[in-house]
């Protein structure tokens, strides 16, 4: 094509221009509305890289100090935001090190697009430098990933990546693109995608089964509700809120469900699963009708699966068919989307409370009060808690600080504790459990949501897995607030190996650094506490901080998390000691 | 949980697509579930392939790996079922050195008896082929291995199923919303 057609064919159509492979990546992220991404550049993705430079301003990068931050910091975006995430990174190993994080977000369901770059399309397949089968290596998790070689596929699979990702049960996507196409012109128009034939996001909502699921509600005499993700991420919190109060449900929530409903309702009755709360993990076998809503029973949920609920009528709210039966074998399933269901039950529902049922979670509250949470909360010892310290943190914050979790005792611990008011305020590794995961992700809440407080819990373990984000927050100027909950060992692990392996702590044991001076060297304020009296000044200094802010309590080296239900054992046989 | 294993096979309608058979083999082999033989070929439907995977697991397996292959973005539509509810074939090759044609007249009696074609001849093999059942193609096997085989191949099932499964109405449907 010679340049005078180009220049008819671009007055004839104006919406198509002539540009690069790379630029064209890059208009397509500006046309999906994205203002940040993270990544880490690298020879493959240079091109890009190169556009971003032109772009400033437009878009803006987030140079991560590890790919693994790259996508977790576009987690924590799209978890506190609902937008989709995006990280980039180069080709080999920069696209192995995303894996991690997108795995974490594929079994999360978090929206996220990941793009890498690839060895020239003449390379491929000849071991070239740099050269990795990322579309082999993320195909089990991810929702859908592609590779492009030819820059005129750019737009149309970069709209269908951000369509999957965030449609129906969100998910990440990974497109690879090798580097010619990144340089190859092309004739550049961008249409948003809105359906992909061989692909159904959302069944609607079938009406007579949401008629079959009221009908069991509303003769129930013991219903009991679990919330999950499914609620968020549907949107469908006030739906819920109006379901729950209408037919008077007690009503508990798996750890990515938590903050949906605020902490303070009177019908929310705390946590399920391994060391969620006495009453709602005892009385799931005590329920006539379980209501699962965007949950999916997992086994850190439901233990035991052959005890688990076996006298309720079970009936299920999800959007992805395959959760249906998977794990728990449902009476009525209702499939949708969350906010469509929850609000065609509510019409079908009768006005109902259940106070002597009711009564029976706060008799099990009681109990677990007494020989768990006055412990973690009020101790008398003299050694701190992680309790504490979040009842510190829930005083200052009045409730309204997102809380982001690593991976270990302080995120279950930020999770029974946390007050929450706000939904999306819990932003933890649920499915995967990753260690690492809260710093980067900490990062990428913030900005996302920079009108909100953000506050990191981590571990000792945890925080050293990422620890080089500390870099990035510097760099960006990112406000977030860092409490690192030292108590020298990897907690979580070392908690099993006193219960079940005779308290043979192998390799769990940590000699740490200097954490305060680690901060200070990366210009963050920061803080050690090591006595009770110290805590409320110093969390009140964290939280006041207009800058990032690095703290560091010292907390009880040896102390456990209750309740538990044992792996493997049924949810009926929690744990308080 | 004492459910029958079971042989099914199950019918997976998808877009043409690369890695797209990476994705699907993923599902079983997560679940160490062995494919006993996968096929895939253009369906009725233009631009529509189609996958016939056949496994021996329980009916609930069967059911959960389906959702598991329907949740993949590029898939239509996935079906399972068992043998008495597809009519199926398998076929296979055999190569053999031509002077037994004429040495052995038991292996024309085996050929002509056994519904098996010969698809070529010269001076030093013949090439037969055989569609049909497991058990047939077992026992022609057998029969000829007295003799010996140069080469052997049998292919996986190919299948279609007595009920329709009303793919080009979804498909149909999907574009009209
Ligand atoms: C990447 C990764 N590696 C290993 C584990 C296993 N694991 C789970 S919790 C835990 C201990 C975490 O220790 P720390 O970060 O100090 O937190 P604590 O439990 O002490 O609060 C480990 C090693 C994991 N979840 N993730």
């Amino acid at each position: 094509m010679n340049t005078e057609t180009m220049e008819t064919n671009k007055t004839a159509t104006t919406k198509t221009e002539r540009i690069s492979g790379c630029e064209a990546i890059i208009r397509c992220l500006i046309a999906e509305g994205v203002d940040i991404l993270y990544g880490y550049p690298g020879g493959a993705i240079m091109p890009v890289y190169d556009e971003l430079f032109k772009y400033q301003g437009k878009i803006h990068h987030v140079l991560t100090r590890h790919e693994q931050g790259a996508a977790h910091a576009a987690q924590g975006y799209a978890r506190i935001s609902g937008k989709v995430g995006v990280a980039m990174a180069t080709s080999g190993p920069g696209a192995t090190n995303l894996i991690t994080g997108i795995a974490d977000a594929q079994i999360d369901s978090t929206p996220l697009v990941c793009i890498t770059g690839q060895v020239p399309s003449h390379l491929l397949g000849s071991d070239a430098f740099q050269e990795t089968d990322i579309v082999g290596i993320s195909t089990p998790v991810t929702k859908w990933n592609h590779q492009i070689t030819n820059a005129e596929d750019i737009p149309e699979v970069i709209a269908k990546a951000f369509y999957i990702a965030k449609s129906g049960r969100p998910g990440p996507v990974l497109i690879d693109i090798t580097k010619d196409a990144q340089f190859q012109e092309f004739d550049f128009s961008y249409e948003k995608c809105e359906s992909v034939r061989s692909y159904n996001p959302a069944p609607k909502t079938n009406i007579e089964s949401v008629k079959a699921a009221a009908e069991l509600i509303n003769n129930a005499k013991k219903p009991m509700i679990v919330w999950g993700q499914g609620v968020i991420l549907g949107e469908a919190e006030e739906e819920l809120k109006a379901v729950i109060e209408k037919a008077g449900i007690p009503s508990a929530w798996t750890i990515l469900g938590a903050s949906a409903i605020p902490t303070s309702h009177p019908l929310n009755i705390g946590m399920v699963g391994m060391h969620g709360n006495y009453a709602p993990n005892k009385l799931t076998n005590e329920c006539d009708v379980l209501i699962a809503i965007g949950m999916r029973f997992d086994d850190r949920v439901t233990g035991d699966l052959n005890t688990y609920a076996k006298q309720a009528k079970v009936i299920h709210f999800d959007i992805d068919p395959a959760e249906i039966d998977k794990n728990v074998k449902t009476d009525v399933a209702v499939l949708g989307d969350s906010k469509e269901s929850l609000g065609l039950l509510l019409n079908e529902l009768n006005p109902n409370s259940h106070e002597a049922w009711l009564q029976e979670f706060k008799d099990l509250y009681a109990i677990e009060y007494e020989q768990v949470i006055k412990g973690d909360l009020l101790p008398e010892k003299e050694g701190l808690t992680m309790g504490e310290v979040l009842k510190e943190i829930n005083a200052q914050s009045k409730g309204d600080a997102a809380i982001v979790s690593d991976v270990g005792q302080h995120q279950m611990i930020a999770c029974r504790y946390a007050k929450f008011n706000k939904t999306k305020s819990n932003i933890t590794s649920g499915g995967l459990g990753t260690m690492g995961f809260a710093l980067p992700a900490a990062i990428g809440a913030k900005m996302a949501a920079p009108e909100r407080e953000v506050v990191a819990i981590i571990g000792d373990g945890g925080y050293q897995m990422n620890i080089q984000e500390l870099g990035t927050i510097f760099q960006q100027e990112v406000p977030v607030k860092i409490v690192v909950l030292n108590n020298e060992f990897l907690g979580m692990v070392r908690q099993w190996q006193q219960l079940f392996f005779d308290k043979r702590y192998a390799s769990t044991e940590m000699t740490n650094p200097d954490f305060v001076t680690i901060a200070k060297g990366y210009h963050i304020d920061a803080k050690r506490v090591t006595k009770r009296e110290e805590l409320a000044d110093a969390v009140k200094d964290m939280i006041t901080s207009k800058s990032s802010y690095f703290l560091e309590v010292c907390v009880e080296k040896e102390d456990n998390v209750f309740p538990m239900v044992p792996a493997g054992a049924s949810v009926s046989d929690v744990r308080l000691s | 949980m004492n459910e029958e294993i079971k042989t099914y096979t199950i019918s997976v309608y998808t877009e043409n697509n690369i890695g797209l058979l990476n994705r699907i083999s993923a599902i079983f082999q997560r679940r160490t579930i062995n494919i006993e033989s996968l096929t895939t070929s253009q369906s009725e439907i233009e631009n529509v392939n189609r996958f016939v995977i056949v496994v021996n697991i329980t009916e609930s397996q069967a059911k959960k790996i389906v959702g598991q292959i329907e949740k993949q973005v590029e898939v239509i539509k996935a079906y399972y079922h068992d043998d008495h509810e597809t009519i199926f074939t398998e076929s296979c090759m055999f190569k053999i050195k031509s002077e037994l044609l004429f040495d052995e007249p038991q292996i024309q009696n085996i050929i002509k008896e056994s519904d098996t074609r010969i698809v070529t001849v010269n001076k030093e093999f013949f090439v037969l082929e055989k569609s049909g059942r497991r058990h047939e193609i077992e026992a022609l096997r057998r029969d000829l291995n007295a003799f010996g085989i140069m080469q052997f191949v049998r292919s996986g099932r190919i299948a279609v199923t007595k009920d329709e499964m009303k793919v080009t109405e979804l498909l149909s449907q999907i574009k009209n919303q």
